[in-house]
């Protein structure tokens, strides 16, 4: 397919490999987050990390949006549809995400929660318009990529005069929880994760632009480059991330270049602010509460809240204890660190939020690299 | 979850619709998020809505800027 195909060129990629490696400096150790879980799906998928010299560590971040949601919103999801009566539309993404009580949207939709998984915000609003005696919400979750899509049915909801719809918001924002890490103690005091660049989001920078970024490179003086997610924009991030190193800059750099700008998209951005407004706070798996993360649907848009609708109140429900999606999601351990990673906590029997979605870093790993770990032993 | 792929505009819809083509296979999104969207222009779908129209002359930008390690790794 044209603008894929071209960018998953093996031989290209050990070019830039060689590069990398040409170029990093002896002695150095390169510590790099790919923020997103889509960078960190291809770097699974495509073994980059076997293309890369030793001297490049990658560090997952938390950029997957089902990884960070905290298990209090599934269980308010599951409420919604068990205990109000209403048909939930969600993104397949969540439906396997564990909640309390050993259920999870799945598990609900089984024992006859009228849950379906829809592909696009806009399917929610048709099945409103389908079911006019039903209440259905939206449940959205998502950063900057999904946003828009949530605002523009809003809209149309209230266009179209709808009473019996409304959205579960749960919106959040990329900015936000890259300075949450920068100002982790596991980063500023304790050291325990080594940063000194990042792999900047591919899809959620095509709506916000590059501009958000420029005050991580000023303020923390750790260069950022924005990259696509097909292997060859990572490996090429890299090796731009390494000569910023090496020549001692910390700037905004932009790899994606065929689809994001400085600006962004206008459009889009002016839409999510006409909807949305910031929460002061919002929990996140492992990150916990991160101030001004999330968006709220603005009072002028109360009738399409869920939250306000149904009177939902959010309660917060600790990981199950063996679980270390917290610290993987911090890039404080790996998923191999964790004592259930492939045993008790599979894909197929997801016990925490790093497992469920591809791009989970536990998922990732287990799908494409588990058996890297396993010592070959002679017949 | 935010993955999205590029894929070609084959036709315009009325209410900001697109009929896309993605290797063959088409679908029905929309265009609300974009404006100047032209047939045949390539733009990057997600959850059912473009959120940005590709841009062909950055894209061989980026590629020659793959092509350059090459070039460096083996100099003429």
């Amino acid at each position: 397919m044209k603008y894929i195909a071209e960018y998953r060129d093996g031989t290209l990629a050990r070019d830039i490999a060689d590069r990398i490696a040409a170029e990093a400096r002896p002695g150095r150790t390169y510590s790099l987050m790919e923020f997103c879980g889509g960078h960190t799906h291809a770097i699974s998928r495509y073994g980059l990390k076997d293309l890369l010299p030793p001297a490049i560590n990658m560090v997952h971040g938390p950029g997957c949006p089902v990884c960070v949601l905290p298990i209090g919103r599934i269980d308010n999801a599951i409420e919604l549809a068990m205990q109000h009566g209403a048909i939930v539309c969600t993104y397949a993404d969540t439906m396997r995400v564990p909640a309390s009580g050993g259920l999870s949207l799945m598990k609900a939709k089984a024992r006859g929660a009228d849950i379906r998984m829809v592909y696009s915000a806009a399917d929610a609003l048709r099945i409103a318009q389908e079911n006019p005696e039903r209440q259905v919400v939206f449940f959205a979750i998502g950063f900057e990529t999904t946003t828009p899509p949530t605002a523009l049915v809003i809209k149309g909801a209230q266009a179209a005069g709808l009473k019996n719809f409304s959205v579960f918001c749960n919106h959040v924002l990329t900015p936000a929880a890259i300075t949450h890490i920068l100002e982790s103690p596991e980063v500023r005091e304790l050291g325990l994760v080594p940063l000194d660049g990042f792999i900047g989001p591919a899809h959620v920078s095509t709506i916000i632009g590059s501009q958000p970024y420029e005050y991580f490179a000023e303020e923390y003086a750790k260069p950022v480059v924005i990259a696509g997610f097909e292997p060859l924009d990572v490996m090429q991030a890299i090796l731009m991330l390494v000569r910023q190193l090496n020549e001692g800059r910390a700037e905004v750099e932009n790899e994606f270049t065929r689809a994001v700008t400085p600006e962004g998209n206008a459009k889009a951005k002016t839409l999510v602010a006409d909807v949305f407004e910031l929460r002061k706070t919002f929990e996140w798996r492992g990150l916990g509460e991160v101030p001004y993360s999330a968006l709220k649907i603005k009072a002028a848009y109360a009738d399409y809240d869920a939250e306000a609708r149904f009177g939902i109140r959010y309660q917060s429900v600790p990981d199950n204890k063996a679980c270390e999606c917290g610290a993987i999601l911090r890039g404080v351990k790996k998923p191999t660190d964790c004592k259930v990673f492939g045993t008790v906590c599979t894909p197929e029997n997801p016990l925490g939020s790093c497992m469920v979605s591809s791009e989970g870093a536990c998922a990732a790993h287990y799908t494409y690299g588990r058996f890297k770990d396993v010592p070959v032993k002679a017949a | 979850m935010c993955l999205a792929i590029p894929a070609r505009v084959v036709e315009l819809l009325p209410g900001d619709e697109a009929t896309i083509d993605l290797a063959g296979v088409r679908k029905r999104i929309s265009l609300a998020l974009v404006e100047g969207i032209a047939v045949d222009d390539y733009v990057i779908v997600h959850v059912g809505y473009a959120l940005q129209r590709l841009d062909p002359a950055e894209a061989a930008k980026t590629l020659a800027l793959f092509a350059d390690a090459r070039l460096l790794e083996n100099p003429a």
